[in-house]
């Protein structure tokens, strides 16, 4: 390796910073919370808080240098792998703790450390006060660990590791305020209900892992997708590990069916809702989709399968987030449906296209969470959006980048989200079908409407909170964050231009991930037999209808503000349909949760444990103690009658002796 | 003309037996005492006895060794006689029966 890629070589250090940082934060935060002694704490706060989000800001700093590094090598050589060390040696099961640096890998660590970082940077003004303000920037930090080796790892195991690794970071933050009401329960629940049903998806996501040790002999990426792309794998066996490792996708991204915990987990603080339940965990499921393109574009049933299922979640959630009035339950139902987009363009082949809405989505809705919890600061904690209103005069960079992330969602061009999304609609149009795109549109003036609602209710019309609260602008700390996020949105789509505007150069993002995503193309051959003529037209008609969208939801609800509560009385049933999210949570209570409950309450604890089981252990129990109740009456206590059992036996074992030789 | 061999066996078995019959039979733990010890030396005859007859010095070296273990278990066997009479006034074995359940 030359001297010009050491960057590249030391990507490892972007896994090993946030670990460090998390073990100085975890093991001494309290420590250095409480030295010092000053009243409110916050000068430790803030030695806390440089730690927490330097570590994040270094391992940025590395992997931006890596990436220009790997940006100077000629395309062949743009894949390291730095080889740590070996974990695990069985046979032939060798698993290392290896990363690999490559284009798509550079690309999701771009995203995690430098929006990482941001959203570290926002918390120390966002957690201020906090008891525990240590606690969160060590399992923040903990986090950007886990995804790291979820993103640089070389084998499906380090993968996992991460994998389990964002789960478990995911748990501790939505019940980080563990002693607060949320909803019907506590925190703790919403933490829990997200860890049960992450289970479900990474019990898909193990049986994905074993189908494929057991048809590849491997676990190494390079290993098992060299093979893959070779014939000679029957079609069904690809089938079958690439549903596994989907429903693994769906339970980490959020996808019907396994999407129920999303919601719940807005109980964190909302920098984590941010970080992970927005711009980076949620991807996961993408990322993997991504990476294993070749097994999934060996099944193209599977693939099919993906498509629908990203379709539907999008249209699904983004009806959900048109009645909704906490505006962080909106802005999950808007993630869930914009990760069916990016799952929607994974389904199609185009998996670059994907990626590309992976990020600009961290850069919109980092912005949009991080928006909604300056509001929600300066709120004191208010979060419904009927409470809001005219908040712009009062916080004006708020709801400047706010808007900018409104606008680059629904994609207002030349925002980002303009371009990652059309060309989600163009690949769903060109590989996938007219329907596709019909109903990937249609969210699309959907997503612009409940945007703009939300916008409109929050920051535009009249006040409506109550008088003791003084809305007020945000700290620097968390407004220039909004800001470099803010320009982010803006400009973040120019790297991915269509090729229908950059002329010859073509695509310059899909140019870079070509290599990764090559095999996989060439095993789907989607023929472009479209014209541009098409491609303007549809995007035409996107434009035109989010437009339409923007304006019609602010002639309802800024002009005419009985129209919004006419019409929901008017079609009554499906509002209320919409107001109780499809009562899908209602419908896995009844279907799964209770009877298993039930079950294990009335058979398996009243029966099968307390009589079958404890039964057969006291039973024995008892037995063994009558049993030696008659024995035990051998024992007289008389040592003579003692000496006469132990003469009687010498004699006997004597005579036997003595006869038997 | 020695002592045929057999003789001192008999006589060795026939302590012996008186041994085992006082340990067994005998109420007062001295007297119980006292047929262990008897027991005890009938072992050594006939390890003194076999010890001649073959020549072989080993047997009674290990009666010494006996006669020592034997020295020692009297002193601890007399000191617990000693202190179950300080406990329950008596050394009459069949009312110490303490040893069970």
């Amino acid at each position: 390796m030359t001297r010009k890629s050491f960057m590249i070589n030391l990507m490892y250090l972007t896994v090993l910073l946030p670990l460090l940082g998390f073990i100085i934060n975890g093991a001494f935060g309290s420590k250095i919370s409480a030295i010092g002694g000053s009243a409110d704490g916050r000068k430790n706060e803030k030695v806390i808080g440089i730690i927490g989000s330097g570590v994040i800001g270094l391992s940025f700093l590395i992997t931006v240098f890596a990436f220009f590094q790997t940006l100077a090598l000629p395309v062949e050589q743009r894949k390291t792998i730095i080889n740590l060390f070996t974990w695990l040696k069985v046979s032939s099961l060798d698993i290392s703790f290896a990363y690999q640096v490559d284009q798509l890998s550079l690309i999701m660590a771009l995203i995690v450390t430098g929006v990482g970082f941001i959203i570290h940077v926002y918390s120390i003004g966002y957690m201020h006060g906090d008891k525990s303000f240590w606690r969160f920037f060590a399992y923040m930090n903990l986090f950007i660990f886990a995804m790291m080796n979820l993103i640089l790892a070389d084998n499906f195991v380090l993968l996992f590791l991460g994998w389990e690794g964002v789960g478990l970071c995911s748990y501790l933050l939505i019940g980080f305020w563990y002693d607060r009401k949320f909803e019907k329960g506590t925190t703790g629940d919403a933490a829990k209900k997200a860890f049960v049903v992450n289970r479900i998806g990474d019990f898909g996501f193990l049986l994905g892992m074993f189908l494929i040790y057991l048809t590849f002999n491997s676990l190494n990426f390079s290993d098992v997708f060299t093979k893959a792309s070779s014939f000679g794998v029957p079609e069904t066996t690809f089938t079958f590990i690439a549903l596994f490792l989907f429903i693994g996708a769906t339970g980490k991204s959020a996808q019907i069916p396994l999407f129920v915990w999303l919601p719940d987990a807005m109980a964190g603080p909302t920098p984590v809702s941010a970080l992970i339940h927005a711009a980076t965990m949620v991807t996961a499921g993408v990322y993997m989709v991504a990476r294993c393109s070749i097994i999934f574009a060996s099944a193209p049933a599977i693939l099919t399968v993906v498509a629908v299922i990203g379709t539907l979640t999008a249209l699904f959630a983004a009806t959900i987030g048109v009645v909704q009035n906490d505006i962080k339950k909106v802005l999950a139902y808007s993630t869930i449906s914009q990760l069916g987009y990016m799952f929607l363009a994974m389904g199609v082949g185009a998996f670059s296209a994907g990626i590309f809405h992976v990020m600009t989505h961290a850069f919109f809705k980092a912005l949009l969470f991080l928006g909604a919890g300056s509001v929600i600061h300066s709120m004191h904690e208010e979060q419904d959006i009927q409470h809001y209103g005219g908040l712009r005069k009062h916080m004006p960079k708020t709801a400047g980048t706010f808007l900018i992330a409104a606008l680059a969602i629904s994609g207002i061009p030349p925002l980002s989200g303009f371009f990652s999304k059309d060309e989600i609609l163009w690949y769903s149009f060109a590989n996938g079908g007219f329907l596709f795109w019909l109903i990937g549109a249609l969210t699309a003036f959907i997503t612009a409407f409940y945007m703009f609602r939300l916008y409109f209710l929050t920051f535009e019309g009249k006040e409506r909170f109550k008088h003791d609260k003084h809305p007020h602008e945000s700290p620097g700390v968390m407004t220039i964050p909004l800001i470099i996020l803010a320009i982010l949105s803006a400009i973040g789509g120019f790297i991915g231009i269509p090729e229908l505007f950059s002329g010859e150069h073509g695509n310059i993002f899909e140019g870079w991930l070509e290599p990764v995503f090559a095999n996989a193309e060439r095993k789907l051959m989607f023929y472009g037999m479209h014209t541009h003529f098409e491609e303007i037209l549809l995007m035409t008609i996107s434009v035109v209808g989010v437009i339409a969208s923007i304006y019609f939801v602010r002639y309802i609800y800024l002009k005419k503000p009985s129209i919004a509560n006419n019409t929901a009385k008017k079609f009554k049933s499906i509002y209320n349909l919409l107001w109780n999210k499809y009562f899908v949570d209602e419908i896995y209570d009844a279907t799964v949760i209770n009877p298993v409950v039930k079950t294990s309450d009335s058979f398996l604890w009243k029966i099968a444990d307390n009589k079958i089981i404890d039964g057969l252990v006291n039973g024995i129990a008892s037995l063994i103690g009558s049993t030696s109740g008659i024995i035990r009456k051998i024992q007289t206590g008389v040592a003579q009658s003692y000496a006469v059992i132990m003469m009687v036996g010498i004699a006997a074992a004597l005579f036997w002796i003595i006869f038997s030789l | 003309m020695s002592v045929p061999i057999v003789y001192y066996l008999i006589l060795s078995a026939f302590m012996f037996i008186v041994g085992v019959a006082g340990v067994l039979t005998r109420r007062n733990a001295i007297v119980v005492f006292m047929s262990v010890e008897l027991m005890l030396n009938s072992a050594n005859l006939t390890l003194i006895t076999f010890s001649s007859f073959m020549g072989n010095p080993v047997g009674q070296l290990f009666v010494f060794f006996v006669m020592t273990v034997a020295a020692a278990e009297a002193a601890v066997g007399l000191a617990i006689i000693i202190a179950l009479f300080r406990n329950k006034q008596t050394v009459n074995i069949d009312e110490i029966n303490i040893l069970k359940w």
